[in-house]
């Protein structure tokens, strides 16, 4: 059963940059899909659309059967950015989006989400006092406390260096397990789409369309260094080769050895 | 046009630096603080020995004797309290309107249009220009005076206030929006305290200008007030107590920009802390 439905998305923005054609996607219940694709393919305009920061000009998206028009409690989203707010403690900024709920219940989240991304002792902290990885670990936790159904993650490691990342990977999947949320995640890293995803989405850019859908049927934890690991990750990047091929162009002649005759 | 970005030439000046490195201070510290000590020192042996008669500029001891005096008739706590409660009431008015002014132009994009290029204008005009005018329409009592005061402490105020609402992180309000806040509660929680650190030091250059504007009311004519001591100084030919005067008018100034400080610490601890680990 699909929590998300996208059905032929278009949105072209008012300087007339048409940034998504015709974008349709289901995306089940606890699914993680990875979306890659070059610059320019739309990825980041589709998660906004989905978040409802902005509107598509065409098409529609739901949640759990719900128009998205703006803004909605089942959708939470982590930037590229971390985004806390500077003047609220640690504990505080992952708890922004529970104001509704009893202190009690608020703080409960709160510590549990903090023990899972690892901060447990940092609650009392100032965000400015964070690596920039653990930064993006109170984001994530920020977004997972508001128990959204549908999880948005706008490239949220690319700022981090390889061992940061790979920590935030369990941290991501720590979190996950508890709720299972289904999680939409733009990459423009192939192998950390690979570790994590279900599904990897890969776009064609302007305008930005799904050009195709590739499954990763590997068993959690996933290991690096397998034959399969790679094997979907050398597929995967083929993909995004032709993805990003002018269209009409045949594939130029491959000659292997054309470098070995200049010399 | 825009609402200019141009506090800094305000505020840059009074930016707080509370960098301490060390426990001890450093020698250069002390010596910025001995140097006046020094001179006035100096002067006083001057006088003392003969080598100038301290007419024109009297020795610290003179201008001890005076202000000592006026003190002890209890006529100096009047005048300090008079030129306070101007700049009270002054800085109130101004900082009230500075701040509803800078906020509506901060918010709306329109109203900034319309209203910044008359209150540049104004803005350019000197504070003494203003005088006649408020006495013609406001009368030669408190009125006029903190009326002028008001202006004066207003545009930074307001300067400070519209670009900080201006210059606010647009990401920072989108994780308002993610999180579906009203336009109320993206007021309270994200846009007051992203605007905080700047309006306090906004509040501290109208602090700094309202005193300035003060002197200049007092001088127009007023029968209490530290200005009035200036003015009574020069015409009864009283250079201890026009001395003594300004003396009494930079401690009260420092005082009230301390006071203000204190007082607004507590908003802005983070950024304090983060200052402290950097």
């Amino acid at each position: 059963m699909s929590v998300l439905e996208i059905k032929h998305l278009d949105k072209t923005y008012s300087d007339g940059t048409r940034a998504l054609s015709d974008v349709s996607l289901d995306v089940g219940a606890g699914e993680i899909l990875g979306i890659v694709g070059g610059s320019g393919c739309g990825k980041t305009t589709l998660l906004r659309l989905v978040a409802g920061l902005d509107l598509p000009s065409e098409g529609f998206i739901s949640v759990g059967g719900e128009r998205i028009s703006g803004p909605h409690p089942a959708v939470g989203i982590v930037f590229q950015e971390p985004r806390l707010l500077p003047w609220l403690t640690v504990a505080d900024n992952v708890g922004f989006g529970l104001h509704h709920l009893p202190v009690a219940e608020r703080i409960n989240r709160i510590a549990n989400a903090l023990e899972r991304v690892g901060l447990a002792s940092y609650g009392k902290r100032w965000p400015r006092e964070l690596s920039g990885g653990q930064q993006q670990r109170v984001a994530i936790a920020r977004a997972f406390v508001a128990r959204p159904k549908v999880l948005l993650l706008d490239e949220p490691f690319s700022a981090l260096d390889a061992f940061t990342r790979a920590s935030l990977h369990e941290h991501l999947l720590l979190l996950w397990e508890q709720d299972k949320p289904t999680i939409v995640m733009v990459t423009h890293d192939v192998e950390e789409s690979v570790t994590l995803s279900d599904r990897v989405v890969v776009m064609k850019p302007h305008p930005g369309r799904v050009f195709e859908t590739i499954s990763v049927t590997l068993e959690r934890p996933r290991d690096h260094l397998t034959a399969p690991f790679e094997k979907v990750k050398r597929r995967i990047h083929a993909t995004l080769d032709r993805s990003m091929r002018p269209e009409n162009t045949p594939q130029a002649p491959r000659k292997s050895d054309s470098g070995a005759l200049w010399w | 046009m825009s609402v200019h970005i141009n506090t800094g030439t305000e505020a840059a000046q009074t930016v707080p630096t509370t960098v301490r490195a060390s426990r001890w201070p450093d020698p250069r510290v002390l010596a910025g603080v001995g140097l006046p000590i020094v001179i006035a020192l100096l002067w006083e042996l001057a006088v003392r020995v003969g080598l100038s008669d301290g007419r024109l500029m009297p020795p610290p001891s003179k201008i001890y004797a005076a202000m000592a005096a006026l003190a002890v008739s209890g006529e100096l706590q009047v005048h300090i309290a008079a030129t306070l409660a101007r700049v009270g009431a002054g800085f109130a008015f101004g900082a009230i309107a500075g701040t509803l002014t800078g906020a509506i132009a901060g918010g709306s994009e329109t109203i900034r249009r319309v209203i910044d290029p008359s209150l540049q204008a104004l803005r350019a005009v000197p504070s003494i220009a203003w005088v006649p005018l408020f006495i013609l329409w406001l009368g030669i009592f408190e009125t006029s005076k903190i009326a002028l005061i008001a202006i004066g402490v207003f545009f930074p105020v307001y300067l400070g206030v519209a670009s900080a609402i201006i210059g606010i992180d647009r990401k920072l309000l989108e994780v308002g929006r993610i999180f579906r806040l009203s336009r109320f509660q993206t007021a309270r929680r994200i846009l007051l305290p992203a605007v905080l650190p700047v309006w306090l030091t906004a509040l501290r250059a109208g602090l700094g200008l309202g005193f300035m504007f003060v002197v200049a009311a007092e001088i127009m004519g007023a029968s209490e007030g530290l200005g009035y001591l200036l003015v009574d100084g020069q015409q009864m030919g009283r250079p201890d107590q026009i001395v003594g005067a300004i003396i009494a008018f930079a401690l009260l100034g420092k005082l009230a920009d301390t006071l203000l400080v204190l007082l607004t610490r507590p908003l802005l601890v983070w950024q304090d802390t983060a200052r402290a680990q950097l």
